[in-house]
């Protein structure tokens, strides 16, 4: 037996989920193929506000292998409580024709009964996959999953073809009859918020979906004294997300049993087994979720969406299993998109560049209407506008607004990459303003190192931190003295590629999230996470998790965290996660919650087993259970070194359970569910060095320093990954990255030719470096990493283009700073300086 | 992104592709490397019934010198172009182009012949060849022709070939020592298709430049020739590059697009011409 080594946790162990995923044996829901399974295509509105006037579907089912076609009203009975439930046999019928023995043939086609559509159960309640109340006059509009009578933005849905396969189901689409009445869409965030703007929803009566606040402190106070006021108008772009797996959904009836298996691309199997079930009206305990392998998801696959909830109810209706599988264009519209917010900051400051107060109040683009937690993301952002700085009044308003547009959710951040990039992008305007460095301007206002929960002027608590460390670190490591000199020379010889030195010192909220907080924000859904731990009879070690990895390593991760509390080898426990029926209780995988939630949990629940198991011991060893001592997977007793007994052989003991203590249960298995008692905040300092060609616009980021902290690191390999996937979405954003829609509502970036994500020759080599400084809120003191990178990057290159054309009077660029709207910037400044006098310093 | 059906031939000649697109008529297309024609098919921009596929005709791949020039087969994917000692050392720009093109699975895939034919005005390889004044070769059910690469391209993805013919091979012509290039190629992100691109082609004589061919990528419906340019470099000193690159946008007519307004592409058209003969005169 090899002695396990005392820590795998902190160690590169190499990723146990990357064979598969490199070797091409993951298992993508499009993997999946079942008996007789059907597929689902969607007419989509090319209009992004519509009635419909007139919709026929018959010449469609006419079509080869059309096995069904439905508008929304033909769904309409299949929402919520009192949705259909009888069990209906298939509801249409196939014969293999014409000898080919390969191609079934669909003889004949039947409309399913429409008997029960007749009384349409919800035709006046309310249907929508929100599950965030932010306010309790908040607005939500229902929308069903397939279009009725309206159209609300271009890609909605408006019928549904289910055919013998996706090609034939997607040509079937083209002899669907419909005429439009065109309305006049709202299709930007500040316009639809202007007296007389057209309607989205028009019973409703506003666009205004709700309008939360946030005040600490006396704000007017803070202005009145204020020897410096900074004003700024930022945009947040939406972005689209691009998992490289689109969505897709497998849906069917579990044989055995009357209930239903739904395998999904998602990132919230425990989730959307609550929502589906209460959509489409089937009894919780009837529906098994299923994630398998996930391609990645960035907060787009935090969510239900029409289409799992439409396979569903196929599967019920026609009795087959139904596949649909989302090509890109689809994914482009409508598959949630991020961000989408305009900003407005005022902060109040003395002569010295001490910050007194600010003021913020945002524009957020809900899109059509409300998916999962649209309406939460820029409340989440609400917390974290202060960022690093400690200051006494805090003033926060955000208005949700429709839109005639995709809809909104969480993308990578969530809320928070948006609040570091305004408070970050006015710490420079503020050094600006005061005449000090920007290092010197967030110097000035930092909190004092800590490592116990501090108030924030935000009404939170902040874990632990040490800002002065990161920056100093960060500044040792970019060499920044001698950048300022580079610059400065380029200056001096009017080189037309001019050096710019952009900070960032930011921190965000992760670990998602302490149920009572949730409860109080008016999100329903708790925040805990859930674990279970079985001892095999052998020693070896399955771990049950509540988190759903797509990405994130957890396996990997799990491993190293069981492994060093039960003394095994990391290769000796097996992760099981993603369905179910195989972990019933979870709260599944977003804002950088996993590890210091999830991940606490299996901590725990390994030490709850290993108290049973030392109790074995003793037992075994006939010695006090206070004198066993637990080391390299050996349990031996104190004071007698050649007495000893290994996990293997205790794991043995309890399963044949021959000798336990008296009155114990056979065994060693154990389950925890672990609820924070507080989020956890990780942060960092950030400097990106970038080369702006002055005669093209042209930005080109030459290098990137990143010093971060997350706490102690379980496994420095996927932490290095996260940060350069993260920082390079942020960069993403700051450079390449918008959705665009026309006038209309069009969505003008609907493919990757058009929506600009960055590829590896756009990116730099990142020099990463990291302090250390332990979150109080848990036992392993770690703190979330996932989305970090995205959250510090976009500012630190926003600030460093600006720093690099400051000599010309630029001082803002919204993203994505593409080349010709740097090079329109630096134009209309010139025009600026020319109409000055020629004065252009 | 999921095309509509089309059959598929395959053709073991050229002289069986004439034959085929007679069979199928207009509906028809020729595919080589598809790396243009398929995306075009998984948006439903472009539905043929039928695709003729090229990709087997081996013996349309190759470089030769034919003393003069080279030719190069039809079929010859970017990659080897991009890699051919004889490209590198006669055609230089020639072969730098073929590595700019797309990311490597487009290079990897796609064809010299393909790319010229798609007539794409974004294109590399159809400015690079109205700069360098090379050939085409086409052939049809009535035989073989030549056409001069300036009048090969005739409108936005319109080209001079009829209905018939197939491009078989490409004639560039060998670089003397005396003659400098470049290709500057300005776009968002280095796999995208050129928001500008400026070809040059200069002749230089002690110091100063006899003439000079520049070729621009992106500046209207067609691959376009700088002429003004050209002229005002003819027989010009080096330190009057800048001058004559101001000229650069003069009769063109570039669009608006996501990318760039067509203001912004003639300034880039200007900038990039006076970087581009900056650089064929140090090369």
């Amino acid at each position: 037996m090899t002695q396990a080594p005392e820590r795998y946790v902190g160690g590169g162990v190499p990723r146990k989920e990357d064979p598969a995923l490199v070797t091409g044996r993951a298992n993508w829901t499009d993997n999946i193929k079942l008996p007789g399974m059907l597929h689902i295509a969607f007419l989509r509105s090319p209009f992004a506000h519509a009635k419909i006037t007139n919709l026929d579907v018959s010449a469609a089912l006419e079509q080869p292998g059309v096995v069904a076609a439905f508008t929304g009203e033909d769904l309409a009975s299949e929402w919520g409580e009192g949705a259909q439930e009888a069990e209906q046999g298939p509801g249409y019928t196939l014969s293999t024709g014409g000898g080919q023995s390969n191609d079934v043939e669909v003889s004949e086609t039947e409309q399913p009964e429409d008997a029960s559509s007749e009384e349409t159960s919800q035709d006046d309640e309310a249907f929508s996959f929100c599950a965030w109340v932010v306010t309790e006059d908040m607005k939500n509009p229902t929308h069903w999953p397939v279009a009725r009578g309206e159209v609300n933005y271009t890609g909605d849905a408006v019928a549904v073809v289910v055919a013998t396969d996706r090609y034939k189901a997607q040509d079937a689409l083209e002899y669907i009859e419909v005429d439009y009445e065109p309305m006049t869409p709202a299709v930007d965030v500040e316009r639809a918020m202007e007296e007389g703007a057209p309607l989205v929803h028009e019973d409703l009566g506003t666009n205004e979906c709700f309008t939360w606040t946030l005040a600490t402190g006396d704000i007017d106070d803070a202005f009145d004294k204020a020897d410096v006021v900074v004003r700024e108008r930022y945009v947040q772009q939406r972005l689209i997300p691009n998992a490289i797996e689109p969505r897709a959904t497998v849906a069917a009836r579990e044989p055995g049993h009357g209930g239903f298996v739904v395998y999904t691309s998602t990132q919230i199997p425990h989730i959307a087994k609550s929502v589906l079930s209460t959509a489409c009206g089937i009894p919780e305990q009837k529906v098994r979720v299923v994630a398998p392998d996930v391609g990645g998801g960035f907060g787009s696959k935090l969510n239900v969406y029409s289409e799992e909830a439409i396979c569903l109810v196929l599967a019920r209706r026609l009795g087959a299993p139904i596949k649909w599988v989302e090509d890109r264009s689809e994914n482009y519209q409508t598959t949630t998109h991020g961000r989408g917010q305009v900003q407005h900051l005022e902060m109040a400051a003395d002569s010295e560049g001490r910050i007194l107060g600010l003021r913020v109040r945002l524009l957020a683009d809900m899109g059509a209407h409300l998916q999962l937690l649209t309406p939460g993301i820029p409340v989440l952002g609400a917390f974290m506008f202060p960022g690093v700085y400690t200051f006494g009044a805090y003033d926060f308003e955000c208005k949700g607004v429709f839109t005639n547009l995709t809809p909104t959710d969480a993308y990578r951040g969530a809320g928070r990459p948006e609040a570091a990039y305004a408070i970050e992008r006015m710490m420079d305007a503020l050094a600006r303003e005061v005449g000090i460095s920007p290092v010197e301007a967030r110097r000035r206002n930092f909190y004092e190192p800590f490592d116990e929960p501090t108030d924030t002027p935000a009404g939170i608590q902040y874990d632990s931190m040490n800002m002065q460390a990161t920056l100093d670190r960060v500044l040792e490591l970019a060499d920044y003295d001698s950048l300022r000199e580079e610059q400065q020379r380029r200056r001096d010889a009017n080189d037309p590629m001019q050096l710019g030195i952009g900070f960032s010192t930011w921190t965000e909220i992760s670990g998602l999230a302490p149920s009572q907080v949730n409860a109080a924000l008016g999100l329903g859904g708790a925040g805990w996470e859930a674990a279970s731990v079985r001892i095999l009879p052998s020693g070896k070690v399955e771990v049950v998790t509540g988190t759903s990895p797509h990405g994130q390593g957890h396996e990997t991760s799990w491993s190293q965290i069981a492994a060093d509390v039960i003394g095994v080898a990391p290769d000796e426990v097996e992760v099981l996660h993603g369905d179910t029926d195989v972990s019933p209780l979870g709260r599944d995988t977003y804002g950088s919650r996993s590890l210091a939630v999830g991940g606490i949990a299996v901590h725990l629940v390994c030490e709850r087993v290993m108290d049973k198991a030392k109790k074995i011991a003793a037992h075994m060893m006939e010695a006090s259970e206070e004198d066993i001592e637990f080391s390299g997977g050996k349990f031996s007793v104190a004071g007698s070194p050649d007495q000893s007994t290994t996990i293997q052989q205790v794991a043995g003991a309890a399963f044949m359970a021959g000798s336990l203590p008296e009155g114990m249960e056979p065994g060693l298995n154990e389950n925890y569910v672990y609820d924070p008692p507080n989020f956890t905040f990780p942060f960092g300092a950030h400097i990106c060095v970038t080369e702006v060609d002055t005669e093209t616009g042209k930005v080109r980021i030459r290098d990137y320093f990143a010093v971060d902290d997350c706490g102690p690191v379980i496994n420095p390999i996927i932490v290095d990954g996260q940060l350069h996937g993260g920082l390079a979405q942020g960069i993403a954003q700051a450079l390449y990255e918008g959705a665009r829609f026309d006038e209309d509502g069009t969505l003008t970036t609907s493919s990757m030719v058009d929506y600009m994500i960055p590829g590896a020759p756009e990116l730099p080599n990142f020099t990463l470096d990291r302090t250390v400084t332990p979150s109080p809120s848990n036992p392993l003191g770690v703190k979330g990493v996932g989305e970090a990178g995205t959250i510090g990057a976009p500012q630190a290159v926003i600030n460093s283009i600006c720093d690099a054309l400051a000599p010309m009077g630029v001082h803002n660029i919204d993203m994505p700073a593409l080349p010709m709207r740097v090079w329109q910037t630096i134009q209309d400044a010139k025009g600026d300086a020319d109409a000055r006098g020629g004065v252009a310093q | 992104m999921i095309p509509v059906a089309f059959d598929y031939e395959v053709a073991d000649s050229v002289d069986h592709a004439i034959e085929l697109l007679g069979q199928h008529g207009e509906e028809s297309k020729l595919i080589a490397g598809g790396h243009s024609l398929i995306p075009l098919m998984r948006l439903r921009l472009a539905a043929p019934t039928v695709l003729i596929d090229l990709d087997r005709l081996e013996d349309l791949r190759y470089v030769r010198d034919e003393g003069d020039y080279l030719s190069i087969g039809a079929l010859t994917r970017h990659r080897d172009v991009h890699n051919n000692p004889l490209v590198q050392e006669h055609c230089g720009i020639l072969g730098y182009t073929a590595g700019l093109l797309g990311d490597p699975s487009v290079q990897h895939r796609g064809t010299l012949g393909g790319t010229l034919a798609h007539g794409d005005p974004a294109g590399d390889m159809p400015s690079v060849m109205c700069a360098l004044e090379g050939t085409l070769v086409a052939q049809g059910p009535d035989g073989e022709r030549t056409i001069p690469a300036l009048e090969f391209f005739k409108d936005y993805f319109f080209t001079d070939l009829a209905e018939q013919e197939v491009i078989t091979e490409v004639r560039v012509p060998k670089l003397g020592s005396n003659t400098g290039w470049s290709y500057k190629k300005f776009s968002r992100r280095s796999q995208d298709w050129a928001v500008v691109g400026v070809a040059a082609v200069v002749e230089k004589d002690n110091g100063s430049i006899s003439s000079a061919r520049i070729g621009l990528t992106s500046m209207g419906n067609t691959p376009l020739r700088a002429s003004a340019v050209e002229e005002a470099l003819s027989g010009a000193g080096t330190d009057q590059v800048a001058e004559a690159a101001n000229s650069a946008d003069e009769g063109t007519s570039p669009g608006t697009d996501d990318a760039a307004s067509s203001e912004f592409r003639r300034h880039l058209a200007r900038v990039w011409t006076r970087r581009a003969v900056e650089e064929a005169l140090g090369r």
